[in-house]
């Protein structure tokens, strides 16, 4: 054991917890599950090998040369990893300021702050680089082994990422607190790493809508447009594209550079680090609505007010709306698309539907959680003096307005388009919405609403249902939308599914 | 059961029953009166907070009844809910709404009309000295000013019924006499109030009538005269007769 109060010793109680910390995560805290949890992801991970054979494998037998064509589609590929990994690391440190768990412990101990948090800068870098690592590993190993051993170049490429985007995230979540202070950079860094984990994505999509007329992200990166104005292939530019490809200067130039910028964040911003996170403790949460006050109580009744209160709480709360938003960004391609297949009069507006269905089985799968089982005041509602259906009614009638209220505008434009799609679609969104529902109340767990992000540690044949449920329901939606009676097969499916989590869900709850 | 105090039932608990991995509350039988401020109190793990958690209906009993101002709780819980007020040790408030927004809430829960909850938030508020921060959101409350804001809802539709689990615990010294002077108020306003708690002294000073519950049963029962009786040491403290008891109690099993 190294001496207390050293980067090392730091590290290693850093490590600790984090290790702890996934562990629980992945097991829910039940220890007994981590065998289960060993299989489940050796399952994850061979799955995930083949996926990425059936996608790489024709690239790596035939050799990838590095001229200008694959630098720019290597590039524009990692750009949209790195853009998800900027919004990851962007969350990871604004929750660094606001969690307090063990900072008030530390803040309070005679250990160098700086020292503090430069390890836990790091751990965040590390973090995030892991995850990276990890979801890129499957098509690098299937690369290395069928390409050669230089694409684990890849490998060193996608830790740098990480690095970079570490770095990169504390200097704008320090830019932020000290530009617009510490009360407004919790909000505004939770929508810009919402807003930055899409907008590339969203970015390529729309390109290949307006161009090309399908959702297809290569589409643009393929482009003439982009091959007549990209740089030449000698260009710096490039150096994290040749490094992927094998190139040693290249990898060493890219993974010096990541480095050196993450030691300089950590070297310029460690050291008041701590200040920052002292003046997001005191912030003041209160917002003054004298308009409130002055307008006094309001006659409800007891199911709206259940209902208020829930949106209420999640229009208040930034860090949902922010995970709600994300959701809804990845909506605008599609409304793209029908817009321009509503001025072209093509039938790609069939494509739209499963989009919005599946959107909507995710949006409601998570505010059916934070409704049901995300109730911060149990007791309360509990020793009200209404029955258990009623409540639990007026929650489920919160999630369905909810998504009503999100996708009746999208609904409402795509009847001007074709009016059978749009039935089609709004009979998915009901029906993938209040499936996800149904999942969660199956599932239900009292948890805090601040849990939101492990939610889908709680049960993940809950998680798998509601995707599930979600999928076949989208599938159904299209088929039903391109007049075909093949939509009955997914339908079934769903309903197959639904049937089955009633039946192994735990009995005081089916 | 005797009525000491000649008033009605306001709590009547035959043969409750709950089992986890043991018996948490065993065969226990119970009757607090109207008017009454009852204290119940007993070593970690005794069956307190269980059986007040059944009686508020947020635990069903295996066995036994429950019977609040003639109500059956068990087969009527609407009604039973209606004329109780639950408050824990931990109070459980939405930290993205404010005191007023919260008491607003509270109030269409119990379906109260709104004229009158309002008025009587505006009261509570006052009297808990949470007025300067009714607009404010809860997330940044102190733990004492957490417990005044559910006191508040709890009391907000004038319940018959008091329920509380440990309400002073980690309250300063301020805001735990507030508490009492309102439970106080309420005893004498008619209201029954049952409490379980940690701080003898507290039980001592406060309660008409003290229970001493230890493993799931009722030991003991009466006025603190009463239950120094039972020691047969006349002078000695709550704390030394509970003492006695429970050992009594452990030494008998």
């Amino acid at each position: 054991m190294s001496r207390p109060d050293t980067l090392m010793w730091l590290s290693a109680h850093e490590f600790r917890l984090g290790w702890r910390d996934w562990l629980s995560m992945m097991t829910a805290g039940r220890r007994k599950r981590a065998r289960t949890v060993a299989i489940a992801l050796i399952v994850f991970a061979a799955f995930m090998h083949l996926l990425a054979w059936s996608m790489v494998a024709r690239y790596a037998e035939a050799g990838v040369m590095p001229d200008k064509a694959t630098l720019v589609i290597v590039t524009g590929t990692i750009l949209l990893s790195w853009s998800l990994l900027l919004s990851q690391a962007m969350e990871s440190v604004t929750r660094a300021f606001y969690a307090r768990s063990d900072l008030d412990l530390i803040l309070t101990s005679p250990v160098s702050p700086r020292k503090v948090f430069s390890v836990r800068i790091a751990r965040i870098a590390g973090s995030v680089a892991l995850i990276a690592v990890f979801l890129a590993s499957p098509f690098i190993n299937v690369l290395v082994w069928l390409g050669g051993a230089h694409w684990f170049a890849a490998y060193g490429v996608v830790a740098a990422m990480g690095a970079l985007a570490t770095a990169l995230a504390v200097a704008i979540t320090i830019a932020l607190f000290r530009t617009i202070g510490a009360k407004r950079t919790r909000l505004v860094a939770q929508f810009l790493a919402a807003v930055i984990g899409a907008a590339f994505v969203i970015g390529l999509q729309v390109v290949a809508i307006l161009n090309y007329g399908n959702l297809s992200r290569f589409a643009a990166l393929q482009s003439d447009w982009l091959m007549a104005h990209a740089p030449d292939a000698g260009s710096v530019l490039y150096w994290p594209a040749r490094a992927v490809l094998g190139d040693p200067a290249a990898l060493t130039a890219v993974a010096a550079a990541s480095l050196a910028l993450l030691v300089a964040s950590i070297a310029i911003f460690a050291g008041n680090f701590g200040d920052h996170v002292i003046a997001a403790a005191g912030i003041s949460n209160g917002m003054v609505r004298q308009r409130r006050w002055q307008l006094g109580f309001r006659r409800r009744s007891a199911a709206r007010t259940l209902r208020q209160k829930e949106w209420t709480l999640l229009r208040r709360d930034p860090w949902l709306m922010s995970q709600s938003l994300m959701q809804i960004l990845y909506l605008l391609p599609p409304a793209l698309l029908l817009w321009k297949s509503f001025q072209g009069g093509t039938s790609a507006i069939i494509v739209l539907v499963p989009v919005v269905v599946m959107a909507a089985g995710q949006l409601g799968g998570g505010l059916a959680w934070l409704s049901i089982s995300g109730e911060d005041a149990p007791d309360l509602v509990a020793t009200a003096p209404i029955t258990a259906r009623r409540i639990l009614w007026a929650k489920i009638e919160a999630v369905m307005s909810a998504i009503a209220m999100v996708f009746a505008p999208f609904l409402a434009a795509l009847a001007f388009a074709s009016e059978w799609s749009a039935l089609a679609a709004a009979a998915g969104v009901l029906l993938a919405a209040a499936s996800a529902t149904m999942v969660q109340l199956c599932f239900r767990t009292q948890a805090r609403r601040s849990q939101f992000r492990r939610r889908q540690t709680s049960s993940r044949i809950a998680t798998f249902a509601e995707a599930f449920s979600s999928i076949a329901w989208a599938g159904a939606a299209a088929l039903a939308a391109a007049g075909t009676w093949f939509a009955l097969a997914p339908a079934i499916i769903a309903l197959a599914i639904l049937a089955g989590v009633k039946w192994i869900s735990p009995p005081n709850h089916a | 059961m005797a009525n000491p105090l000649n008033r009605p039932v306001a709590l009547a608990l035959r043969q409750l029953t709950k089992r986890f991995d043991r018996p948490a509350v065993d065969a226990l039988d119970l009757a607090v009166y109207g008017g009454e401020f009852y204290a119940l109190v007993g070593p970690n793990g005794a069956g307190k907070t269980t059986t007040l958690r059944m009686v508020v209906g947020l635990l069903k009993p295996d066995a036994g009844t429950i019977c609040i101002e003639g109500i059956d709780a068990l087969a009527d819980p609407v009604a039973a809910k209606q004329i109780t007020a639950w408050l824990s040790d931990e109070p459980m408030i939405y930290d993205k709404l404010t005191p007023f927004e919260y008491l607003e809430f509270v109030a269409g829960l119990w379906r109260i009309e709104a004229g009158e909850a309002e008025a009587r938030a505006r009261d509570l508020l006052g009297w808990l000295g949470l007025e300067p921060h009714a607009n404010e959101r809860c997330e940044g409350f102190s733990k004492g000013m957490r417990q005044k804001v559910a006191l508040a809802g709890a009391l907000l539709h004038d319940p018959k019924l008091i329920i509380l689990d440990e309400p002073l615990t980690g309250l300063d010294a301020g805001t735990a006499r507030q508490v009492k002077n309102v439970l106080r108020e309420r005893v004498r306003a008619g209201g029954t109030v049952i409490m379980t708690t940690h701080i003898l002294e507290v039980a001592e000073r406060m309660a008409d009538r003290i229970g001493i519950i230890a493993n799931g049963r009722l030991i003991a029962e009466g006025t603190l005269d009463e239950l120094r009786k039972q020691t047969g040491a006349a002078a000695s403290s709550l704390e030394d007769t509970f003492l006695t008891l429970v050992a009594e109690q452990v030494a008998a099993e």
